[in-house]
């Protein structure tokens, strides 16, 4: 299926005629040693049902008991998104058969979460807030994972058979609910991004998931719906679900727009339906439609009494916050002297932890941003990643810092040991050796060299002594070659200097 | 009417001791734990064939844990518990590492779990050695053990009538001499009304008390692990070697155990005087079987003679008792049986290669589940669906609230209650297995406690005028009063002699 099987409308018109409403829904994993309600290893990447137990696959007799450090860090997300934490809440059965889910229950918050009425204030582009109010954020746990056989894909629809990893099963997750996001206007997608983006790193900066998206670790379903302008009432929305980067929060929801617009404008109605972010063409599609309307039957989860938070202990985990996103971009905008123009840079690249953790690691703020905010992020765009899934590290950015000022590589050998890095080869000093990359300080060498490239080119030599000093490019460019780029230019034009002095 | 199986027919006497003389017989090592063990075998192969308590018998490794206790006993060391060396019966829904766990269902026939319930874990550091697993309703749903898959299990003191249920077979083994000890579970009565039927004792421990992990879920707010034996200090033996905290059960209360072996031995000098007796009046009224309430009033009379002060009490909820306990119970069981779906272990059924996993799910539920299960899956599908919520869960859960305020209410009065623990006596097999209704109803004087999840005790109290049959008293202890069971229990107990 491809965009061009849609009709859609032109942006534009979209706005001239409707306003869309936007609820998002992210899924938090959170990064535990265990599970949320078992002692099995929450690892990422074992043998599939290695990270299992009689808890996690739903054996007969079973029993969850409640991780303290979900709980906590659920606390954690909910300070920092400025909730009310309940006192008291409340684990709740959502039951439906799927093989995916080993008790065929999936244990959840339902209306009593933990926390509840917060809000998020995010930049967007141009500089302006946008506040995003939270509806609630909860705890529940994650499901197994199937992988089908002998369809297309790995996709369910032609598949002979399928297999269940349960290592995934009882996975602590945070489920952040917005409240629907009204007048948004144009701003509609950036502000989507925007928000996913933020939630993204005050997760990673509380350290409580890694907040991957494209690993699944940070899921959002976008939900959206029109309505003509001036009218109260929502539409119908669709939940857009499959959305594996932050530009495809941005598409998901541009798209959702020109085609609910165009399918109205049409005179055709809106299903209430899932649809399937695609991210080859950037469009959505119908999901597999429900026969019958989802009854979960939720109750109370008999087997887990109430979850109780006293204030204090509230209260010492609010002492625990890290400085958040927000409050360290303002301070370090400030102590670096960087205009609001640099700042959104590096906010728009994905770049500031990784500049801030390359400056920690010994660099200048100036030479960190240069790294990552030109050749580094252009590399992250060629491959199609995101900037932090592209392999280098903040230590190898210093490390190649470090030897260009030492002298040991130029900065054009240096790019070719982030290549390396970049390329699996190892860390920087490894690729160094293995390419052969460190500059040579051999005089002796680089000594022959500028002897036979002055002796090979004499009219130069010769307008050198009538004082024109600029000519010595080309002999410098003879030394670079005969040395296969690894001389230092500094040191072969003080060469030259002596030899023709 | 008399139980030949423990009177007649045992030749051998060490099937008829209690488990605290068996205990004091092995500890100063006049018999060992293998004698003891060999003879409970034997009378499971000589009886069992009439009674079918068992659904599978462990011979080897009840025999290997007996040489166990009996090796560190001749060494010398102390033994593992007060019951260390008695063997024991376990009723077939909490799950064991080596032997099948099958709750009595098609849907587990075989099943073998990588993992022991505490209860299980406990009784092995006990040094207790486990005959076998016991009969039951499937899932523990019934009262008559008719619902399991394997048959009905055959009540001692006459093979046509049933031994109650679903602990039938835990009850029945006590009572054929097959089984000293043995533990069931009690989610309306489960562990109370085969007592009574068999003319055993069976104590429901307050919720909390007994950990539920590897306990194979029925209704989990209702289910609890409970001990059985023949006399009120071996079930007080057994109730203090199975309770206690467990990390592993999140609704496990982390106190103290109640001091029930203590109270049982202070109770066996008859004395009641100074004890608040209450008669739960909604349980002594026309329609019970006139020799069960001649039997318990008799009851009544002998505590009063022993010292007790009787009130009687009036419990209005307990009316609504039975149709808030349907609906709550189907409720959770919907839901705990949904994991039974042929995808990872367990029966599967339909497979062929061209059914999706939907169907397959479908066709191992019609196949593995009976008909009682299914009507409760169904009954608790229906009770929790939108629109029906409120009208039926919620509704059933403020009933729940009302019947906690009425015991509440009651032991402002009074110490402890007292009621038949069923309305007539043991009915005969097939009787009422057509008629649910009348099977839900056997269950009427139980249920109340496990709705407000305090503790409760089944002992003999005689036998009925009219049907011979035996009488079961009912007992009802607050919430972590288990001791004061034992205490007036053993004083009845003996005050009988």
């Amino acid at each position: 299926m491809t965009a061009a099987f849609y009709d859609l409308m032109d942006f534009d018109e979209v706005l001239e005629k409707y306003d869309p409403v936007m609820g998002l829904e992210v899924h938090v994993e959170l990064g535990t040693e265990t599970k949320m309600f078992s002692a099995s290893s929450a690892h990422f990447g074992a043998e599939p049902n290695s990270n299992v137990d009689p808890v996690s696959l739903g054996l007969p007799g079973a029993l969850p008991v409640v991780n303290a450090k979900g709980v906590e860090w659920a606390i954690k997300i909910g300070l920092a998104l400025n909730c009310s934490i309940a006192e008291s809440s409340r684990f709740a059965r959502k039951n439906y058969f799927y093989p995916d889910q080993p008790k065929n229950y999936q244990i959840s918050q339902y209306d009593e979460p933990i926390a509840y009425d917060g809000y998020l204030d995010v930049v967007l582009e141009d500089g302006t807030e946008w506040r995003v109010e939270i509806e609630r954020a909860h705890m529940e746990e994650d499901t197994g994972k199937l992988t089908h056989l002998g369809g297309t894909s790995g996709r369910i629809h032609g598949a002979t058979a399928s297999l269940v990893d349960c290592n995934r099963a009882g996975i602590p997750l945070i489920e952040v609910v917005t409240k629907p996001i009204e007048g948004a206007g144009a701003r509609a997608p950036e502000i989507a991004k925007a928000y996913v983006s933020a939630l993204r790193d005050l997760v990673k900066a509380l350290g409580v998931s890694d907040g991957r998206l494209d690993q699944g670790s940070m899921r959002v379903d976008a939900n959206l719906s029109l309505r003509p302008i001036g009218q109260e009432e929502f539409g119908t929305r669709t939940e857009t679900k499959n959305i594996n980067s932050l530009k495809s929060v941005e598409q998901a929801i541009t798209f959702e727009m020109q085609r609910q617009a165009q399918v109205l404008d049409d005179g055709g109605v809106i299903d209430q339906e899932t649809r399937h972010y695609q991210e080859a063409d950037g469009s959505t599609s119908k999901g597999r439609p429900k026969e019958t309307a989802e009854d979960y039957r939720y109750f109370n989860d008999p087997d887990l009494p109430p979850v109780i938070a006293p204030r204090e202990w509230v209260e010492e985990i609010r002492a625990t916050l890290p400085e958040l996103p927000w409050v360290r971009r303002a301070r370090i905008q400030e102590e670096w002297k960087l205009s609001d123009a640099e700042m959104r840079d590096l906010i728009n690249a994905n770049a500031l932890d990784l500049i801030i953790e390359t400056v920690e690691a010994g660099t200048t703020p100036d030479e960190a941003r240069a790294w990552w905010v030109s050749y580094i992020s252009q590399k992250a765009n060629e491959s199609g990643v995101e900037l932090d899934a592209l392999g280098v590290a903040p230590a190898h950015v210093a490390r190649v810092v470090a030897l260009v000022s030492e002298g040991k590589l130029t900065n054009k050998l240096a790019r070719q040991a982030i290549d390396g890095v970049i390329a699996g080869e190892g860390d920087v000093d490894a690729v160094v050796a293995a390419r052969g990359l460190e500059v040579v300080r051999d005089d002796g060498a680089i000594e022959k060299a500028v002897d036979e490239a002055l002796a090979a080119n004499p009219d130069i030599v010769e307008k050198y002594r009538a004082g024109n000093t600029k000519v010595t490019g080309a002999i410098v460019g003879a030394v670079m070659k005969a040395t296969r780029g690894k001389a230092d230019p500094a040191q072969v034009n003080q060469l030259i200097a002596k030899k023709l002095a | 009417m008399t139980n030949k199986y423990l009177v007649e027919g045992s030749e051998n006497e060490l099937t008829t001791k209690t488990a605290a003389e068996l205990a004091g017989l092995i500890h100063s090592r006049e018999v060992t734990s293998r004698e003891v063990t060999q003879a409970h075998l034997d009378r499971i192969a000589a009886v069992d064939g009439d009674i079918h308590a068992f659904l599978h018998v462990g011979q080897e490794e009840a025999l290997n844990a007996a040489d166990d206790v009996d090796k560190r006993l001749d060494a010398g060391e102390a033994p593992a518990s007060a019951l260390a060396g008695v063997p024991l019966a376990l009723k077939d829904v909490f799950t064991t590492t080596d032997a099948p766990t099958t709750a009595a269902s098609k849907m587990l026939e075989g099943y073998m779990s990588p993992y022991d319930a505490t209860v299980t874990r406990k009784i092995r550091e006990a040094g207790i050695p486990i005959l076998g697993k016991t009969n039951m309703d499937e899932f523990a749903m019934g009262s008559s053990t008719e619902n399991s898959a394997y048959g009905p299990t055959h009540n001692p003191w006459d093979l046509e009538r049933t031994a109650g249920g679903s602990g039938g077979g835990s009850s029945a083994a006590l009572a054929a001499g097959q089984a000293p000890l043995a533990i069931g579970t009690d989610t309306g009565g489960s562990i109370r009304q085969p007592a009574a039927l068999t003319n055993t004792v069976g104590v429901k421990p307050t919720y909390g008390t007994v950990s539920r992990y590897g306990l194979i879920a029925c209704a989990s707010s209702l289910d609890q692990g409970g001990p059985t034996a023949r006399t009120v200090l071996d079930t007080a033996l057994l109730h203090e070697v199975i309770a206690g905290h467990d990390g592993f059960d999140a609704t496990s209360v982390n106190r103290p155990v109640a001091p029930v072996v203590q109270a049982a031995r202070e109770g066996a000098n008859g004395d009641l005087k100074g004890m608040k007796v209450g008669v739960v009046k909604q349980f002594d009224r026309d329609g019970y079987q006139p020799g069960v309430l001649e039997a318990f009033h008799a009851s009544v009379e002998q505590m009063r003679s022993q010292g007790a002060e009787i009130v009687e009490v009036d419990c209005p909820h307990f009316d609504d008792a039975l149709g808030a306990y349907y609906l709550i119970l189907p409720c959770e069981v919907s839901s705990n049986l949904a994991r039974f779906d042929g995808m990872r272990y367990g029966l599967r059924a339909g497979d062929d290669g061209t059914r999706s996993a939907d169907e397959v799910m479908a066709y191992t539920r019609a196949q593995g589940f009976g008909p009682e299960v299914k009507r409760r899956i169904i009954l608790g599908t229906y009770a929790l669906s939108v629109g029906y919520y409120d009208a039926y869960y919620l509704q059933a859960q403020r009933v729940r609230t009302l019947i906690a305020q009425d015991f509440a209410k009651a032991y402002e009065q009074v110490d402890i209650l007292v009621s038949p623990t069923t309305p007539t006596t043991a009915f005969k097999l097939g009787e009422k297995v057509t008629d649910p209704l009348e099977m839900y109803n056997f269950d009427l004087c139980t249920l109340p406690l496990n709705l407000a999840g305090l503790a409760g005790m089944s002992l003999p109290s005689g036998l009925a005028s009219d049907t011979g049959l035996p009488v079961g008293l009912q007992l009802m202890a607050p919430a972590f009063q288990d001791d004061r069971l034992y205490r007036v229990g053993a004083a009845f107990e003996a005050g009988r002699k």
